[in-house]
């Protein structure tokens, strides 16, 4: 047995089967942040930091003479969002039923997947961990509802990388408020906005749920590493007559290397 | 000359076979010569020979170990099994156990750990753009 405790659950194979499906599917659905950015992992459940490879010089001294200094580490930190199934939907799985309710389920994973995506892309000062967005050191492009602008405002900021220096190609990461714009719109030749984006960016450009306007970030590798430790998974809490409790659980980390690898688009406040 | 270790007609197998064929066998003479070298060194009475042979043995052992690599490198499943064996300790048939039941016992999960085995998602064909 695991750190999972699958084994105590009172769910049959096949319902663990439908639930890791579901699971699976909705996680892919949701993600972002690992469609865009180099990815260390899974490195174990019992790993609990990443090396900075820097010193932190310590002011106390073990003798005289002798200076000491501490290994700087970034921990990884534990991501865990609970949920309950009904007993009757699960157990219904094993009849045979296809549309048992999961919907808690996927509820947790949304949840999940927004907070890893807020994290690599917002930050997370609680965490002490920077994200792509907040970390850049680019002056953020201001975005407006006119939204067969958008192409302007990612060649400026594809233009800003690589004045920086900063290689392609490039991907963006569209938030919701981003998405349903540039989804619908097309420029004054009636070329679709989407295409346009494709075009000027040279790589992706992905539907980012936890991302706060928009975020254009190179994809030459290198820049930005999301680590994980256990990849997400699902535990077994507790269980009573009608309901099992689980709980999704994953362990990360996220630093950038080159934070000037990336520039955030953001609308006014 | 062409290696002699084909099973099926040359021009039947793609590049990558042959490469990994090239690398197989590569891998089958170093590992040969560890346990020829081995013999040797444990049938002569000469302990400078023997600690000549036990060197080169060694080295043997070093050129294994690169063309594994190469091998585990490009073949998945060679991966997988390499990550869930190797550098482990206790029982290795109990690690075969623990991964065939857990497997067999729920589905709970795509990962050899239990988890969902998402990882990274990069190239997965999910962008919105035709162009990625």
């Amino acid at each position: 047995m695991n750190n999972l405790f699958h084994e105590l659950a009172p769910i049959s194979d096949s319902a663990w089967a439908e639930i890791s499906e579901e699971a699976t599917r909705t996680l892919t659905h949701f993600l972002a942040a690992r469609k865009l950015v180099d990815f260390n992992g899974p490195i174990g459940y019992d790993q609990s930091a990443i090396s900075l490879g820097r010193l932190h010089a310590l002011d106390a001294q073990p003798l005289e003479g002798v200076t000491a200094s501490s290994r700087q580490v970034m921990p990884l930190i534990e991501l865990a969002r609970r949920f309950q199934l009904q007993r009757s939907e699960i157990d219904s799985i094993a009849r045979g039923a296809r549309d048992a309710d999961l919907d808690p389920l996927i509820d947790a994973c949304r949840d999940l997947a927004k907070a890893e995506d807020t994290i690599v892309f917002e930050g997370f000062d609680g965490g002490g961990i920077r994200g792509l967005a907040t970390a850049s050191p680019h002056q953020a492009i201001a975005l407006s509802e006119e939204f067969e602008r958008y192409p302007n405002h990612v060649a400026r900021a594809v233009a800003q990388l690589k004045a920086a220096g900063i290689a392609g190609p490039y991907a963006i990461a569209l938030g919701p408020r981003c998405y349903a714009g540039v989804i619908e719109a097309t420029d004054k030749g009636g070329y679709p906005i989407l295409q346009h984006l494709g075009l000027i960016l040279g790589g992706p450009v992905i539907w980012a749920p936890a991302v706060d306007g928009a975020v254009v970030l190179s994809q030459r590798g290198g820049d930005f590493e999301l680590t994980i430790g256990q990849d997400t998974s699902i535990a077994y809490v507790s269980h009573d007559a009608d309901t099992v409790t689980l709980e999704l659980q994953e362990s990360l980390t996220f630093v950038a290397p080159s934070p000037e690898a990336a520039i955030a688009l953001r609308y006014p406040a | 000359m062409a290696s002699e270790g084909y099973h099926e007609p040359v021009e039947l197998l793609s590049p990558r076979t042959r490469d990994h064929h090239r690398a197989i066998v590569s891998l089958m003479e170093e590992l040969e010569a560890v346990d020829w070298y081995d013999q040797r060194v444990n049938a002569t009475d000469d302990p400078a020979l023997a600690e000549v042979l036990a060197h080169n043995r060694d080295e043997e052992k070093e050129h294994a170990a690169m063309t594994l690599e190469w091998l585990r490198r490009r073949d998945p499943s060679l991966d997988e099994h390499l990550r869930t064996y190797l550098f482990t300790e206790g029982s290795i048939t109990g690690i075969e156990e623990a991964v065939e039941g857990g497997e067999a016992d729920d589905g709970g999960g795509g990962g050899p750990d239990g988890s969902l085995g998402i990882g990274s998602l990069r190239d997965a064909g999910l962008s919105l753009s035709p162009l990625s």
